[in-house]
């Protein structure tokens, strides 16, 4: 395999949720600038591979290194290299738009640009809204102007276009083109092609474990929760 | 050091927000102390010799009353994933929650108790160590109430659990607590509670932002 001491990459990974395996087996290796998509059917652990990704969950088996060092060795580095946008969108209600913008912001080093990163996703107009106003998918923009307004070489996107419009996705689409073409990388789960120009593919139904091992504990006969 | 002090004051700017929140714990507060006199009966010396303890154990109960909402609201809209991964060290977000949890609950309860104390016909003696002895109890109360949340983070009736975790813990503080104003009352020095008081509040900062931690990363995986 191609050594990746610039890249995001990942070796002989492997998921576990309640005594369950998702997946195992998987590597993965994207170059600066490089892009990429995790396709299989729900369930198949495209979300909790990125979950392992973004450090919030430890891989079972198996290593992720960013630039060459294992992300476990040193995680407040990797953090601060890394946007995570997961499927639930970290809004609060209580707050303005631009007051969850500027927070989450405010967690990250590096310069900001809250009025660009609104403008971008096109919320400039309601800035000063409280967020429970929003409707869904102003709130999936509000959360992705997130990682336009610090910047991060690596972003991981769960489901990015989820309650987006189309409008809204060929935005997204340009910011993924303009990220990647400086020298970001992106790794992104998608039921519905995103059209992201010469991304790697990675099929999470092909590092499923057996069908057998998926269903059941024989003794309870219980069908696994997590795998479907 | 910036997302220290943005946790402190978005957490301070929501509760300022849904001010009913904290107003309900200061009115549970108000209303539990006030129920005493119609149990034990209006007898001014009787609600006088139980106006500490009387205080100390509502105090206590109104703040349990904040705790579920303490990291249970980040944990359900997905942002305890990104204070999780935020690059800065966790117990430093922990701390920055507790600090604000004390700005907006243990803060309000200090303010409130000595007008319960009047209410209870407390003697004017223990005014001043009633203040301070709240002062260091309520913050110990946020710190290990924190500890408890965190640890019950994501558990069915995580509520009950909670109490069941920190109500053993703060028995210190309620001895100590009201030990110091029955002190004061009596006409003792109650610089030895308060000395306690103020030790367990240090241990308190050590312990409870890292078990805090712990307990968040473990929540969120």
């Amino acid at each position: 395999m191609v050594s990746h001491m610039d890249g995001f990459s990942g070796t002989g990974l492997a998921c576990v949720r309640s005594n369950r395996i998702v997946f195992a087996g998987l590597d993965f290796a994207v170059s600066p600038g490089g892009a990429l998509v995790l396709s299989g059917p729900n369930g198949s652990g495209k979300s909790s591979l990125l979950r392992l990704m973004a450090g919030i969950a430890r891989p079972a088996a198996g290593n992720i290194s960013w630039q060459g060092t294992p992300i476990s060795e040193d995680p407040e580095m990797f953090f601060a290299r890394m946007h995570y946008v997961g499927h639930r969108d970290a809004v609060k209600p209580a707050l303005t738009v631009r007051e969850n913008l500027s927070f989450h912001a405010a967690l990250r080093p590096g310069p900001t640009d809250i009025d660009a990163a609104l403008d971008r996703v096109d919320l400039a107009a309601l800035a000063d809204l409280p967020a429970r106003m929003l409707s869904a998918g102003q709130t999936r923009r509000l959360t992705l102007a997130r990682i336009l307004a610090t910047p991060a070489p690596l972003w991981l996107l769960d489901e990015p276009t989820i309650a987006l419009d189309y409008r809204a996705v060929d935005r997204l689409r340009g910011a993924i083109d303009d990220h990647r073409a400086g020298g970001g990388i992106i790794v992104a789960s998608t039921n519905v092609p995103l059209g992201i120009d010469d991304a790697t593919t990675i099929d999470l139904a092909a590092h499923a474990p057996e069908i057998d091992a998926l269903w059941g504990d024989e003794s309870t006969g219980e069908p696994a929760e997590d795998v479907r | 050091m910036s997302g220290f002090f943005a946790l402190v004051g978005r957490d301070i700017r929501i509760a300022l927000r849904q001010f009913s929140d904290t107003m309900m714990v200061i009115v549970f507060f108000v209303i539990a102390a006030a129920l005493f006199p119609f149990g034990v009966g209006p007898e001014p010396n009787l609600l006088a010799r139980m106006a500490p303890g009387i205080l100390w154990v509502t105090a206590l109960l109104a703040a349990m009353l904040s705790f579920d909402r303490l990291f249970q609201n980040d944990y359900d809209d997905g942002t305890l994933e990104l204070l999780v991964i935020a690059p800065q060290p966790l117990w430093m977000t922990a701390l920055a929650k507790i600090i604000a949890h004390w700005l907006t609950t243990g803060l309000p309860l200090l303010v409130a108790s000595p007008v319960i104390g009047i209410m209870l016909n407390l003697e004017p003696r223990g005014f001043g160590v009633l203040i301070a002895a709240m002062a260091l109890g309520t913050a110990i109360i946020s710190l290990v109430g924190a500890l408890g949340a965190a640890l019950s983070l994501g558990s069915r009736r995580s509520g009950v659990l909670l109490s069941l975790l920190v109500l053993p813990l703060v028995i210190p503080v309620l001895i100590f607590g009201a030990g110091a104003v029955d002190a004061a009352i009596g006409g003792f020095p109650a610089t030895q509670q308060l000395l306690v008081l103020g030790g367990l509040l240090l241990g308190c900062i050590v312990v409870c932002p890292w078990g805090c931690a712990v307990a968040l990363r473990l929540a969120a995986d």
